[in-house]
């Protein structure tokens, strides 16, 4: 498997650290209620299919990035600077 | 109070020559990692050339002014090596001595490209990394800089506390080399 690091491009996965489900870019407002916590902090889907992760590019360039891809076909669908994102939705 | 001897990451361990490579540890001078701050990118731009003569480096790529080198290090990162950093700087950046914080070894040789492809997962070949672009890349297991200086010349940086196992991997790779010439 191979990723495209918006910043260094096109590397190998072993440069990259794995985190999971990008739901920590959707942090709630603080007065968002226990069940709203609970799920941000715990619950996770575990999808056949498209996901929306987040990974960092530990042994290159440290960028955090969301990458957009399917567990079943392995394809990649995009890649994206999480700042970027951060910035985009805040 | 003790008299300490100061050693380099390096002392003991190189120079090594085996095949058409060598290997010997490398002075890049004093090391400090530039970090603009947000929005400072622009100011640390103009304040580098004033003060070093050397552009701000593209991801992956190198600048140098004389014995001054600007190698690209990370996001939003540089590390300066060679000469102290102008003082005006750091109005602009973060500004980290790291100069002994990294092993930093000068490989040379016909087959430098051959040792480093058992070792790095990027294609290092100069069709692809030529003389003055920059990596931040694997060797082995270990995190590492590294940036081709000539046609067969490349400068590796890894953490100091890595130093033993970048000699080790390395001579195993030179041997391996060698032993197919
Ligand atoms: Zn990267």
């Amino acid at each position: 498997m191979r990723l495209t690091c918006p910043i260094c491009g096109d590397r190998d996965r072993r440069e990259f650290y794995y985190q999971g489900d990008a739901v920590a870019l959707d942090r709630p407002d603080g007065g968002a209620g226990a069940e709203t916590w609970d799920g941000y902090v715990h619950l996770r889907d575990n999808p056949a299919g498209r996901t929306r992760d987040l990974w960092q590019h530990e042994a290159g360039c440290g960028a955090w990035i969301v990458v957009l891809r399917d567990t079943v076909s392995h394809e990649v669908f995009g890649v994206e600077l999480a700042m970027s994102v951060g910035e985009a939705g805040a | 109070m003790a008299e300490l001897t100061g050693k380099t990451p390096c002392d003991g361990l190189l120079p090594l020559e085996i095949g058409a490579v060598t290997l010997v540890e490398a002075d890049p001078g004093r090391l400090t990692s530039v970090a603009p701050y947000r929005g400072g990118a622009e100011a640390l731009g103009r304040a580098l050339v004033s003060a070093h003569g050397l552009d701000w480096p593209a991801p992956n790529r190198m600048s140098v002014k004389g014995a001054a080198r600007l190698i690209w290090f990370g996001r939003d990162m540089a590390l300066l090596a060679g000469p102290a950093p102008a003082p005006g700087l750091a109005e602009h950046a973060a500004l980290t001595d790291q100069s002994d914080a990294w092993a930093a070894v000068d490989l040379a040789g016909d087959d430098a490209e051959q040792v480093l492809a058992r070792l790095v997962p990027i294609d290092l070949r100069a069709a692809h990394f030529a003389v003055g672009h920059t990596a931040r890349t694997l060797i082995g297991h270990m995190t590492a800089s590294i940036t081709r200086l000539g046609p067969d010349r490349f400068l590796i940086l890894v953490f100091r506390s890595m130093a033993g196992t970048l000699v080790h991997d390395l001579k195993t790779a030179l041997e391996a080399v060698a032993a197919r010439r």
